[in-house]
């Protein structure tokens, strides 16, 4: 062969190889944009979250251009699923049944229960799955007990398990305050907590470790999660003489409880986590007297990382509303983005393994994955260094003040105040003393 | 004394609810399931007045419980009147329009609490138990409702049409009496039982737009246990079931979430024993 005909065959190979890579690529970003499901129930302050977290980012990156796949930069289109799934699993499972075809990943979730079917539709049609909300650790202890199928799902918030640890270090502080600042030795708990999935294994752990922790148990009340009267119960926690009340609250009853709770001054202090307490109506829901309720969220006024608080100010600016830790979609998105870019593709299983290298600063806190091998695969990872959630106190005049962590693990997040027990309950047991 | 206490106070509230449902059955003879979404528009009604548009506690509470019984009384006479012989259809038309209530402030004011002030804030110690001064208002309305209801059936002329009405219609038609009329009387008074009470205890609770299903619940299993129909036998059965459900609360904790089911569980033993309830009313027989 001639030199030639040794060039022109080269130039003829390197042209069909060009153009068959083109029409690969091409094939390979062959969509005019990015679709994402927010799957969450709308009519609630969660889907709300859910939603106005995801718009957030979608306009910021759309703004700039959108997501680079393949070289191309591509636009984020949500998709908002009804998931109705506070009142209907079934609602819930039919709604991702049916966006399943028409979108390419889905994020969001609030309730366990529909949780856990949902991401059984999900993995199987294959589609990632961001966890923004329910908190059962089994949606990810499933991951790593049977990977190939559930490796689709990953998680941006703490599980419960974590959820609770968080909230027993802040039980620890208080009963320290209680302790130091009434006199009382040894501090009675009781624990008011909806009746949902996600509360059991919080229950347990109170039940096991206040004990251990030189506490006394007087007593678990377990009300419905839509109950909307519980001075009943209240009254009942009164007798019982508690001087901490550790709520694990996550339905409407959350208002009714900080609203009733500060009106008859019950005598005890009102910690843990209450899902409603975090949403900005609370303050006007419970007319004021859901002041020194204290709750458990992903993000607050303080300063997480550099973002947090551009985020919070955004959000409440734009919104009138405090995000909720369901807005973490808001960095679901940019972590779906950045492992779409890194794998330039939307097959699922090539973005699943950037997802697992995700390491991402986001206005939530640093977020990264459990390994594949960890027994909570693909779930946030918690601890000092990573992501450490917060809690926030209501105090007069229906200011939010980040209290925990303060002091642990050497972090104080810088906006961060003491924990304040109620006035009328230092009021009454020194009283009574 | 907690659960004595407690359970006067809860079970006043139930009281009021159940005689209005009570009355509407026994007059009008309908069973309407979309009764307590009366109770969540008057909560609506006094939350718009005197949180949106800044109304007087004296003009918006007159105001919400006139216009609610207005919508109730008008859904009556233009849904369930005409249909009220077929006792099916009438359940699922009222099921549907109480939805179609929730629906609309669903659509209107979104899943967002909402508060509204109670007459008399603050609360007060009895026995050692504390209750919200306005648990004492309600008390006192449900009370007065009570006793006003009494004194009315038993000695004013429409008091004793409805009562006669109750008791045999085709009598009562046969005397010269309007049973429409009486009727419709009926419901003005039921569905205004019901939207005061909620009016008097929407401050207690927080105003959302599901609050109408819980009452519905335990008004039903009021008015069951107490014999359909029996204003005293609903009186007793709301109190009954109010102590269960503060008794389980106080003495079952971890069963809270279970107080209403048990209370139903209170109503099942009982119809067992008594399939006519407390103090059932054996209606007329049908005349061939």
């Amino acid at each position: 062969m001639s030199k030639k005909n040794f060039i022109s065959l080269v130039s003829i190979c390197l042209l069909v190889l060009g153009a068959s890579w083109g029409t690969v690529e091409a094939r390979k970003t062959d969509v005019k944009t990015i679709k994402i499901g927010v799957a969450g129930p709308m009519k609630f302050t969660a889907g709300e979250n859910h939603w106005r977290g995801a718009i957030m980012a979608r306009d910021e990156i759309n703004k700039a251009g959108g997501v680079l796949v393949g070289g191309v930069k591509t636009p984020i289109e949500l998709v908002k699923v009804e998931t109705n799934e506070i009142l209907s699993v079934s609602d819930a499972i039919l709604s991702i049944e049916r966006a399943a075809e028409k979108v390419h990943f889905f994020m969001g979730t609030k309730r366990s229960e529909s949780a856990l079917a949902m991401q059984d539709v999900a993995m199987k049609h294959k589609k990632i799955f961001i966890g923004c909300g329910a908190a059962h650790p089994e949606l990810c202890v499933r991951v790593a007990k049977n990977y190939d199928k559930f490796k689709y799902y990953f998680r941006v918030v703490i599980n419960s398990a974590y959820m609770g640890k968080i909230l027993f270090l802040h039980l620890g502080d208080v009963a320290k305050i209680v302790r130091e600042q009434l006199g009382i030795e040894k501090p009675k708990v009781a624990v008011l907590a909806d009746k949902l999935k996600w509360a059991d294994p919080v229950v347990k752990a109170v039940e096991t470790n206040a004990p251990k922790m030189g506490m006394e148990l007087v007593g678990v009340w377990r009300p419905s999660a839509t109950a909307s009267d519980v001075t009943a119960e209240l009254a009942a926690i009164k007798d019982s003489g508690a001087h901490i009340i550790f709520q694990a609250v996550s339905g409407p009853m959350g208002v009714a409880l900080g609203k009733q709770w500060g009106e008859l001054e019950i005598p005890a202090a009102l910690i843990g986590g209450n899902a409603h307490a975090i949403v900005k109506t609370f303050w006007e829901a419970t007319g004021g007297h859901g002041h020194y309720v204290t709750t458990q969220t992903g993000i607050g006024p303080v300063k997480l990382t550099e973002k947090t608080m551009p985020f919070w100010e955004g959000f409440v600016k734009r919104f009138n509303a405090f995000p909720g830790y369901e807005s973490v979609t808001y960095d679901a998105v940019y972590i779906l983005k950045e492992a779409i870019e890194r794998a330039g593709t939307l097959d699922s299983n090539d973005v699943v393994l950037e997802l697992e290298k995700t390491d991402y600063s986001g206005a939530f806190g640093r977020m990264v994955f459990y390994p594949r091998d960890h027994k909570f695969a693909h779930d946030l990872k918690f601890g000092p260094g990573y992501n450490t959630w917060i809690l926030v106190q209501w105090r007069d005049g229906g200011k939010l003040v980040g209290i925990w962590p303060y002091g642990w693990e050497g972090i104080t997040y810088e906006g961060s105040e003491k924990y304040v027990l109620p006035p009328w309950m230092v009021k009454y047991w020194k009283k009574k003393k | 004394m907690q659960v004595l206490i407690s359970g006067i106070m809860i079970g006043s509230v139930y009281a009021v609810l159940a005689l209005g449902f009570s009355l509407i059955w026994g007059a009008a003879r309908i069973i309407n399931l979309a009764y307590t979404s009366f109770y969540m528009l008057a909560a609506y009604f006094f939350y718009v007045g005197i949180s949106l548009l800044g109304l007087n506690i004296f003009i918006a509470v007159p105001l919400s419980i006139v216009i609610a019984t207005l919508i109730g009384v008008s859904t009556y006479k233009f849904c369930l009147e005409r249909i009220r012989a077929h006792d099916v259809v009438v359940i699922l038309i009222s099921i549907a329009l109480a939805f179609f209530f929730e629906e609309c402030i669903l659509s209107i004011f979104g899943h967002q609490f909402h508060r509204v002030p109670p007459f008399i804030s603050g609360y007060r110690e009895l026995f050692g138990v504390r209750v919200l001064n306005q648990y004492f208002v309600a008390f006192g309305f449900s009370v007065t409702l009570i006793l006003g209801l009494w004194i009315f059936l038993s000695r004013s002329r429409i008091g004793i049409a409805i009562r006669a009405t109750s008791q045999d219609k085709e009598i009562v038609n046969l005397m010269g009496i309007s049973e429409k009329r009486v009727s419709i009387i009926a419901m003005i008074i039921g569905t205004g039982f019901v939207t005061i009470s909620s009016v008097v205890v929407a401050p207690i609770y927080v105003v959302e737009p599901s609050m109408w299903m819980h009452p519905i619940i335990m008004i039903l299993a009021i008015v069951v246990l107490g014999g359909l129909g029996s204003l005293k036998g609903s009186f007793i059965a709301a109190y009954i079931l109010a102590f269960s459900e503060v008794a389980v609360v106080n003495w079952l904790p971890m069963g809270a979430f279970i107080k209403s089911a048990v209370a139903l569980l209170v109503m099942i033993i009982v119809l067992a024993i008594r399939p006519e309830g407390l103090f059932g009313v054996v209606f007329e027989e049908e005349r061939l």
